[in-house]
Formats: C-alpha cells, sequence, structure tokens
C-alpha cells in the first residue's frame, strides 16, 4: 500500500509509461505488487520511521541525547574528554626538535607574542644561539637554524611571515643545522 | 516449605582475577536428604550432638578435611545440599564467600551460616548504574555489612568490592577490625574519599593488596600515600590509576623504595613520565605498570636533560602487563620496545593513538592475550593487531567518541581481520558505528571458542550496512557456532528472529544485554523460555511488555536479577509478579520524581531474595 502511495506521490510516470500488456492487466500488477511490498521486508528508512513512532510513546525522541547511551562508563568518557588527539590543537602545542638532541619538546604557541620571546624561549630549551634574522640572507652566521613546516608539509624559515600568519600555519619546529639550513633562507 | 535454589552466581566479566570464590549463602532444605546426621539447630550454630555415633563423627572430621580443598564455589553448594551433615562441614569450611547481590542475603545470615570466612566478595547495583541510569542514592551501601563482619570474621584477610556505595566510616571499622587484613579491591565503587584511603594506609599493617579501579575517590586533601608505615611494608600491589587527585610524589617514592615485594603499580594520571621513570628504575621488579599521564606535564619546562626512558623500560625484565598511558604523547612510546614481546596484557584504552603508532607498538607483542585500545587505532590498526597477536585472548575496542553520530573509525573490516587473525579469541567488546552479519557470521565460525561476545553498533537500530538487512543472522550464527558462549550483547537492528536464535541456541548463555531491539513481547519470551542458564539480563529500550514478563515465571528464582528500563511494562504487570514469586524483590523507579505514578513503570529492577524488601531504598524507588 505504501508502494501505492508513493507511485501517485511520484510524477505519475505510470501514465507515460510504455509497456506492453493488454489493458485491463493494470490492476493485477498493482494488487501483486502492493501484496508483496506486504510480505517482503520492508527498506530500511520506513522501518526505523515505524520504530521511532512506535518508541515514541516509551522513550524520547529519535535522535536525541539518549541517557547512557552507548554504554560507555562516565569515568572513560570524562578521561577521553579531557585531552584532545594532537592534531586537533596543531598551531597551539607543537613539537619542537633540534638535531641531536635525543628527545623532542612541546611549547604552547600562545605563551608567545611574537618571534623574539619565542626564538629566546627556544635558545633557553635548547642551549644554542641563534644570529641575527634579516629577510635576505635568514639567520646568517648561526650554528643553528630554527625551521618550521607549514601546513603544506613545505620546511620554513621562522620569521619570514608574519606572526599570526605563522602561529596559524605553524604544524613542527625543527631546529636545524646551519648548514643544512642554506636553501631556507628565501623564504615561501 | 518451597525449596530454595541453589544459588550460583556467576563471574562478571571483569578485571577482578577469575578466583574461585564461595557463593551466597542459601537456606537449602534438605528434609528429604538427610541421613543419619545429628541433630543441627540453625545454620552455622554448634550442633547437639548428643546421640552422635562415633564414625559420623570421624567422616565428618574427614568430610572437612577434603572440603577445605574444595574452591569452586558451584561445588561447595552441590555438597552442601548432600545432607545436613555436609551442609555444616561446608559451612565451616567455606573461606572465601561470594555475595553475588548485597541485598539477596543479608549479612547476618551470611555471617551465621559460614563462621569462618577469610575473603569477603561483594557485589552491589547492576551493571547499568554505570549509564546513569539509576539514582545515585540507590543503595549498596557497604556499612551493614562490615559491620557484621567486624563481629563475625576478626581474620578477615581479604574484600572484594564491585559497585558498592563505601564510605570512610566503613573503612575505617574495616581497617581496625582486622589485624590480619591484606587485600582491599574496590572496583567501580564511591562514596569515599582519600581520607578514608589513608585510615586504611597506616592501620591496615599487613596489607598486601590496595587496588581501586575505575572507583569515585574524593578529594579531602589527605595526602594519603604518606600514611603507610614507615618501616619496610609487605605491599605487592598499588593501584590507583582512577584517584583523581594529586598525590605526594616524595612519599610515593619513598614507598615504593621501601616495599620490596611490590609488584603490581599503577599509577594516576596526574604522575608525568620523569616521575613514572624514577619509580621504574626503584622497582625493576614489577609486573604490572600503570604508567599514569606517560607525557611531561609541565610544557615549558626549561631545557632539563631528559631520563633515558628506554632503559627503564629493558630494565623492567617481568614486566607483563602494561597500562595507563592517560595523556600520552606519542613520541613517548618507543620507549616500551623493550617490553613488548613479554607482554601478555596492553591497556592502550586512554591513549589516543592513530594506526601508525600502533603498529610501531604492536609489531613485537607477539605474546599479548588481552588488548584494551581505542578504535583511534583505525581499522587497519586492527589488521595490524590480527597479524600479529596469534594468541589473542580477549580485545576491547573502546570509542573515542563515544556518540551516535560518530565518525566510526572500526567496522566490519577490523572484525573479519581479527577473526581470521586470532583465531584463539575467548572474549570481545567492541564498540563500532557499522557492521555487517558477514563478518559477524565469519568470527562465529573463525573463533569457537569464544565466551564472552559484546558488539555495541553505537547509532540505534543500524541495519547491516551493506545489506540494509537486520542485524538477526550473525547473532544467530554466534549463538548457534559458539558452543561456549555464556555471556552476550546485542545491538544493531534486530527484530524478535535474533531472539527466537538465541532461545533455541543460547543454551549456556548466564549474561544477557539487550537495547532498542525486538518487535514484540514473543522476542523477549523466546529468551525466557529457552536460555536456562539465564543469570543476568539487562533490558533497555525494547518492546517488551506484561505477556513477557509473565512468561519468565518459572525461571526468575534461578536468576540474580532482571533488569527492564524504557520498555512496555505497567505497574499492574509487575505487581503481578512480585504476587506470584513472593522472594523476589520487585523494585520499580522513577528518574523524575515529580512526575506522577502513572502505571507505566520507567525502571524495573528484580532480584531474588532471603530477606525480602530492604529497608534503605530512596523516595525514587518503590518496592512493589
Amino acid at each position: 500500500m505504501e508502494s501505492k502511495m508513493a507511485y501517485e506521490n511520484d510524477l505519475n510516470l505510470k501514465a507515460t509509461e510504455l509497456r506492453l500488456g493488454l489493458p485491463g492487466t493494470d490492476e493485477c500488477e498493482d494488487q501483486a505488487l502492493s501484496g508483496t511490498v506486504g510480505n517482503k521486508k520492508r527498506p530500511m528508512p520506513e522501518k526505523s520511521e515505524e520504530r521511532e513512532s512506535k518508541d515514541a510513546e516509551t522513550a524520547p525522541p529519535a535522535k536525541a541525547q539518549i541517557v547512557g547511551w552507548p554504554p560507555v562508563r562516565s569515568y572513560r568518557k570524562n578521561s577521553l574528554q579531557q585531552k584532545k588527539p594532537e592534531a586537533e590543537i596543531a598551531g597551539m602545542y607543537v613539537k619542537v626538535s633540534m638535531d641531536g638532541a635525543p628527545y623532542l619538546r612541546k611549547i604552547d604557541m600562545r605563551v608567545y607574542k611574537g618571534y623574539p620571546e619565542l626564538l629566546k624561549a627556544l635558545e633557553d630549551m635548547f642551549k644554542f644561539t641563534v644570529g641575527e634574522y634579516s629577510e635576505r640572507e635568514g639567520y646568517k652566521g648561526s650554528e643553528y637554524v630554527p625551521t618550521y613546516e607549514d601546513k603544506d608539509g613545505d620546511w620554513m624559515l621562522v620569521g619570514d611571515v608574519p606572526w599570526d600568519m605563522f602561529m596559524s600555519s605553524c604544524k613542527k619546529l625543527r631546529i636545524m643545522k646551519g648548514s643544512e639550513a642554506r636553501g631556507l633562507g628565501c623564504g615561501a | 516449605m518451597r525449596e530454595d535454589p541453589v544459588s550460583e552466581m556467576s563471574e562478571d566479566d571483569d578485571r577482578s582475577p577469575p578466583s574461585d570464590l564461595g557463593g551466597p549463602a542459601s537456606v537449602t532444605v534438605s528434609s528429604n536428604k538427610t541421613r543419619n546426621c545429628t541433630g543441627v539447630c540453625g545454620s552455622g550454630s554448634s550442633s547437639i550432638e548428643f546421640q552422635a555415633p562415633y564414625p559420623d563423627q570421624v567422616l565428618e572430621n574427614v568430610l572437612e578435611s577434603v572440603l577445605y580443598f574444595l574452591t569452586s564455589r558451584r561445588d561447595r553448594s552441590a555438597a552442601s545440599l548432600v545432607c545436613k551433615s555436609w551442609y555444616r562441614a561446608e559451612a565451616l569450611t567455606r573461606s572465601e564467600l561470594f555475595i553475588g547481590n548485597c541485598y539477596a542475603v543479608s549479612p547476618r545470615r551470611a555471617t551465621r551460616r559460614f563462621t569462618r570466612v577469610r575473603s569477603m566478595s561483594i557485589k552491589g547495583k547492576p551493571r547499568f548504574a554505570d549509564f546513569n541510569l539509576m539514582p545515585t542514592n540507590w543503595g549498596a551501601y557497604f556499612t551493614p555489612w562490615v559491620a557484621a563482619m567486624a563481629k563475625a570474621y576478626p581474620w578477615l584477610e581479604k574484600v572484594y568490592l564491585k559497585r558498592m556505595s563505601v564510605s570512610d566510616d566503613d573503612l575505617a571499622l574495616l581497617s581496625e577490625s582486622f589485624p590480619g587484613f591484606k587485600e582491599l579491591v574496590l572496583v567501580c565503587c564511591e562514596g569515599f574519599g582519600t581520607s578514608g584511603l589513608a585510615v586504611v594506609a597506616s592501620k591496615c599493617r599487613q596489607l598486601r593488596v590496595l587496588d581501586l579501579i575505575e572507583s569515585e575517590v574524593m578529594d579531602d586533601d589527605v595526602d594519603w600515600i604518606s600514611f603507610f608505615p614507615e618501616s619496610q611494608i609487605y605491599l605487592e600491589s598499588l593501584t590507583f590509576d582512577c584517584v583523581e587527585c594529586h598525590v605526594n610524589f616524595e612519599a610515593l617514592e619513598k614507598l615504593v623504595i621501601r616495599s620490596p615485594s611490590l609488584k603490581k603499580l599503577r599509577l594516576n594520571r596526574l604522575v608525568s613520565i620523569g616521575q613514572l621513570y624514577r619509580l621504574m628504575i626503584r622497582a625493576p621488579q614489577l609486573t604490572h605498570l600503570g604508567t599514569g599521564s606517560f607525557s611531561t606535564l609541565e610544557v615549558n619546562a626549561q631545557g632539563e636533560q631528559e631520563p633515558d626512558y628506554i632503559s627503564a623500560f629493558s630494565a623492567s625484565k617481568s614486566l607483563v602487563c602494561l597500562s595507563g598511558f592517560r595523556d600520552i604523547w606519542s613520541d613517548y612510546l618507543p620507549a616500551i620496545y623493550p617490553v613488548c614481546a613479554n607482554l601478555t596484557n596492553l591497556n592502550f584504552s586512554y591513549a589516543n593513538i592513530n594506526p601508525d603508532q600502533l603498529k610501531s607498538v604492536i609489531c613485537y607483542c607477539g605474546n599479548l592475550q588481552i588488548f584494551w585500545v581505542l578504535d583511534s587505532i583505525c581499522d587497519e590498526g586492527l589488521q595490524a593487531v590480527a597479524a600479529k597477536c596469534k594468541e589473542l585472548r580477549e580485545l576491547r575496542v573502546f570509542p573515542v567518541d563515544p556518540s551516535e553520530d560518530a565518525e566510526g573509525p572500526v567496522s566490519e573490516v577490523g572484525l573479519q581481520a581479527i577473526s581470521e587473525g586470532c583465531r584463539n579469541l575467548q572474549s570481545i567488546l567492541y564498540f563500532c558505528q557499522r557492521m555487517t552479519n558477514a563478518a559477524v557470521i565469519a568470527m562465529s565460525k573463525n573463533c569457537p571458542d569464544l565466551v564472552v561476545f559484546r558488539l555495541c553498533i553505537m547509532g540505534r537500530l543500524r541495519p547491516d550496512h551493506l545489506t540494509g538487512e537486520p542485524m538477526d543472522e550473525g547473532f544467530g550464527a554466534i549463538v548457534r557456532n559458539c558452543k561456549k558462549l555464556t555471556r552476550l550483547a546485542v545491538s544493531g537492528l534486530l527484530t524478535d528472529r535474533a531472539f527466537g536464535y538465541i532461545g533455541k541456541y543460547g543454551k549456556l548463555v548466564r549474561t544477557l544485554s539487550v537495547a532498542f531491539a525486538g518487535d514484540s513481547d514473543m522476542g523477549l519470551k523466546y529468551v525466557l523460555e529457552g536460555c536456562p542458564k539465564l543469570e543476568k539480563l539487562e533490558i533497555r529500550d525494547s518492546p517488551f511488555g506484561d505477556a513477557a514478563l509473565s512468561s519468565g515465571l518459572h525461571h526468575y528464582y534461578n536468576m540474580r536479577f532482571l533488569w527492564m528500563s524504557s520498555c512496555k511494562l505497567s505497574r499492574q504487570g509487575c505487581r503481578e509478579i512480585a504476587r506470584a514469586l513472593p522472594h523476589l524483590v520487585v523494585e520499580v523507579m522513577k528518574t523524575d520524581l515529580e512526575a506522577e505514578v502513572g502505571d507505566y513503570v520507567e525502571t524495573l529492577y528484580m532480584y531474588r531474595s532471603l530477606e525480602g524488601p530492604r529497608d534503605d531504598t530512596p523516595q525514587s524507588v518503590e518496592i512493589l
């Protein structure tokens, strides 16, 4: 029956349908159709709708937040909510590696107001110094050079772009040996 | 007089070691079975043996000696039914008492029958209490139990509690009453705080085990770790990973130093990896380690030299069980490589790691038997597990995002892979967003040793996402092919047919969890009529009504409990059950206290009991 109704609600394709068949066979087909619809399993959306209307009397509306479902203990739920995967907060907590150091560090970028602060912190953390930064020549004369990986996966020299842009695009920091950093002098 | 059934309670599928524990006390009527036994008044009280022939006395002594070795509580219950003499001997020799439902029997009755108990295990609330489906002050108080035990069992050594409400005063009484007290294990308990822990630490001088597992511990601002005695202590296991307040690290370190027997140490997430290192090098003999946060907690620590974590793990040659990783910084993951080959138990269920990170670890874990993990590892990660962990017995996959509309990084692909790679699998808990019958059927065939099958398709009423069919056939195959299955949790779109299968094939099923499933009363009827071993049945949001409820009258005394919430029950229907079965306590709960007491029953929780209605119910609970 649903099928028949659906048919009528449609563009009445039946009227324009080309088919071979004697006039009068139409009815039988319809009956046969509705008969089989009644017998076979209904397609998924309809069934769940029916179930949901059945449940409406006894349970809250379908997609509202259900208490205690899925069945995960609150302790576990709370523990997982407290932390976010590292990817989600990229740009805020950023890993810092230095060539030759055995372990990475992690820094919170929001703490720094600009490049001078950031560089000072890195110098303190890893016990090295950077030279003067100039747009043309990068960190000329430094044993180590601060670089970063941006959203596109490219390795850039720290300091080339405005601070805000750097904050939002920096995914990782790497303090490279000066000798390796030659090619980065020109920035993006 | 009606004979009470032997009350044998099944073990929950929980973290406690599967030690055999005594069954709950039950009054057994054995008048038709008594042989030439001496007259005994009451249970456990002294017998008046005015007519005892000498051979029987010898028999009793022999019996006691033999029964002493009987550890399985089911066997003990059976033995106690033979005759009064055996009943008495069994009662005198039962040293481990297991109470599956704290309201099924009173502390008085239990302590009167069993007079020489050394170890008590008590379970309180039903499992659905974990999911906020019960009022918070529902009950399950430890207080009356500890009071009775304090009088009856001065030589008590061990207490295991699950889902009980425990107060600081209870802990204080426990600490003062049992001079030989050795083990305290609290699982999913609440009601106490660090002040209670402090009393236990300071007064239980023989303490070997203090394990707090997924319990709520209030922060009373008490430095409980410092309360352990200054002298060398016998501590073998200390688990406090669920305690959400800082512990005094210096005190903890000193504690570890003076505990040469310490084998199990599970730290909370407020312990940094640097602190973990310091503890590990003090205790290289550890077999079980909960790593705490597994990250540096201060983010901007000025460039201190980081310790060599790998060497600490290398030195821990006895580690077989690893957990924790509460705030894992994945770069530290390689530190655990040295112990992976020996690990039999790895719990990553709080570690949000991606497939590659998981693979880097799992490739070393050839001996893994128990593995808990988050679905962040995706199907790809599970495939790696399947490829490497041929000895896997238990797998639990938890969702990072436990909501219905989440992404769902694991699916039937992961399940299929596990079924093909881990043929010895016995227990699985799997949260996912989509599943197919084919994968579940495959698991039923590939893993015939399955004892526990718990599949949670998080979106309600989801069918097989490839065929659009209900999940009936998958679960049907599980009950049909897994001949050892005792615990089943179903989900997804399910018709009455699925329950028909369970009733027909699930002959060993003891625990069944149902949510948003079934079409009609027939579903529940199939199960209640078909599953003779059913002990624990928890149902929510399913269209089962009074007629279905009455179809289980023949069986309810054999069950520990029945839970039905948001189904189609009426007060009248529940009242009829209560009338028909006087030894059943029928509790009706409502979550909204303001709501009128209509005929509809929001939550039904009923259980057999020797004591009748309890007197400690909150306002939201009514006993019919």
